[in-house]
């Protein structure tokens, strides 16, 4: 067993685990943060998609050891304040919700956290660069032209 | 996942001396081919040495006319490096191209040139180039590193350090990537460096190996007419639910040709 200490969503914590305890299971078992979603255990879903230390990651393919130390953020983290009625989302969140970009909602956490990684880096991409952006994430249900929609809007919102 | 210890060594040489006293000890770098085969107990480490944190496997710089890159060295920072970008821009474009942003963000040269996957990208710049793997015992050339599918010259418990690139005068990668992981089904990367050139085809075969016909041919005269209409032996190439042996040896003059194009396209030559 070891100690790590983290960060997440702003918060620092500290959790007792196994030396082989994924981030993903500290996540969603430790801490509660079931909207780190897990689908499938080759790491290529990209569902489980996180930032760590402001970097897009596969929760599922990190140990919460190599986390010591790191700021951590779940889909849970995004919104800027999440107040009680749980009105507020971030601006890729409200995109998704307008545009529908999800159907089932499985892949959409980790999608999510994907594309506020890569509006970060390409805050206008085109549909090549948000392609070859989401190319971590599957989604089963859209087809992907909403998403493409979404992210499209979000950047724009996010410039203004 | 069996249970394993994790140890986060401050120095190459603690590094090295860990491995070398735990028989079952691995290496850890970015972790994502580890970490998915512990994931599916196809391996039973008794120690991850976390090779992350050592500064000696850090970092980017053109030393003596080479371009020498840190085993650790995530491939995005490969991709994003101005001086990768300056020095070597094939090798940059390359690393963009790497399974995707979550993969790049973890994942390191020296974990991909270890693991010598017959499917991985950066093995067929490794041989191309003609590039030296530099580990904490010696020094290897690329065309004695490579030993076939997963296989290499490392010892157990042999560490990549870097690896030093000579600066190609012209040099391009094309691969026909497998559409959910990124991984080449082909991949051809060209390389002229002191005037000789040199062709390496990953994904195709079961290692990283040099086409010489196209060498021969693209020595002789530089363009696409060259090698259009070269024969590509099936024989002892890859075949399995993505794509039959004669499809490889196709895809592999296709990438040449598309590797060539971009060359003879662009400004410098790369
Ligand atoms: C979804 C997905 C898509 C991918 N797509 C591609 C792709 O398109 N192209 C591609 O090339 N790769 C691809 N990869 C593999 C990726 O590039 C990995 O980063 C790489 O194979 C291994 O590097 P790593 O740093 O993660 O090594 P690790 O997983 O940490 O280690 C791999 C092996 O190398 C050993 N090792 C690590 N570092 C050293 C060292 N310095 N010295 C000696 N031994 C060492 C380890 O012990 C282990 O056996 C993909 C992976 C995933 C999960
Ligand atoms: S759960 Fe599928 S990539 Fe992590
Ligand atoms: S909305 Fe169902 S998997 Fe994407």
């Amino acid at each position: 067993m070891s100690k790590v200490s983290l960060t997440v969503n702003g918060k620092a914590v500290s959790v007792d685990v196994e030396d082989r305890t994924l981030l993903s299971s500290v996540l969603r078992e430790s801490l509660g943060l079931t909207g780190t979603h897990i689908g499938c255990d080759t790491s290529q879903c990209g569902c489980c998609t996180v930032h760590v230390d402001g970097r897009v990651v596969k929760s599922c393919t990190m140990l919460a050891v190599q986390a010591e130390g790191s700021d951590v953020m779940t889909i849970e983290g995004l919104a800027p304040s999440h107040d009680a009625s749980g009105a507020t989302l971030h601006p890729v969140q409200q995109a998704f919700s307008e545009c529908h970009a999800l159907q089932c909602g499985f892949c959409t956490p980790g999608m999510i956290m994907a594309v506020a990684g890569l509006l970060k880096d390409t805050p206008d991409p085109d549909d090549q660069q948000i392609i070859h952006g989401l190319e971590g994430n599957m989604c089963r249900c859209t087809g992907y032209v909403n998403i493409v929609k979404a992210v499209k809007q979000a950047a724009v919102t996010m410039r203004a | 996942m069996y249970e394993f210890t994790y140890i986060r060594p401050g120095s190459l040489p603690e590094a090295a001396a860990l491995l070398a006293s735990n028989e079952g000890a691995k290496p850890l770098s970015g972790g994502m081919t580890l970490i998915p085969t512990l994931k599916q107990r196809l391996s039973q480490p008794s120690h991850l040495v976390d090779i992350t944190a050592l500064a000696a496997l850090k970092g980017i710089a053109v030393v003596d006319g080479r371009l020498e890159i840190g085993a650790a060295t995530r491939h995005i920072e490969v991709a994003t490096s101005s001086v990768v970008r300056q020095s070597l821009p094939a090798l940059a474009a390359l690393a963009a191209g790497i399974g995707d942003p979550q993969v790049r963000n973890r994942g390191t040269m020296g974990g991909s040139v270890a693991n010598n996957d017959p499917a991985a990208d950066y093995p067929s710049a490794v041989l191309a180039l003609g590039a030296t793997v530099h580990t904490d015992r010696r020094a290897i050339a690329a065309e004695d590193f490579f030993q076939g599918m997963f296989a290499t010259a490392l010892e157990p418990g042999e560490l990549i350090v870097r690896i030093s690139f000579p600066l190609a005068e012209r040099a391009a990668y094309a691969k026909f990537p497998h559409p959910a992981s990124g991984y080449a089904m082909t991949g051809v990367f060209i390389a002229v460096v002191g005037g000789a050139v040199r062709v390496a085809v990953t994904g195709a075969g079961p290692g990283v190996f040099r086409w010489t016909q196209a060498e021969t041919a693209l020595q002789a005269r530089f363009e696409s007419a060259a090698i259009a209409d070269l024969e590509v032996d099936a024989t002892d190439l890859n075949a399995d639910i993505h794509a039959p042996a004669a499809y490889r040896a196709n895809l592999v003059r296709v990438m040449a040709l598309r590797a060539l194009e971009t060359i003879l396209t662009s400004s410098k030559g790369q």
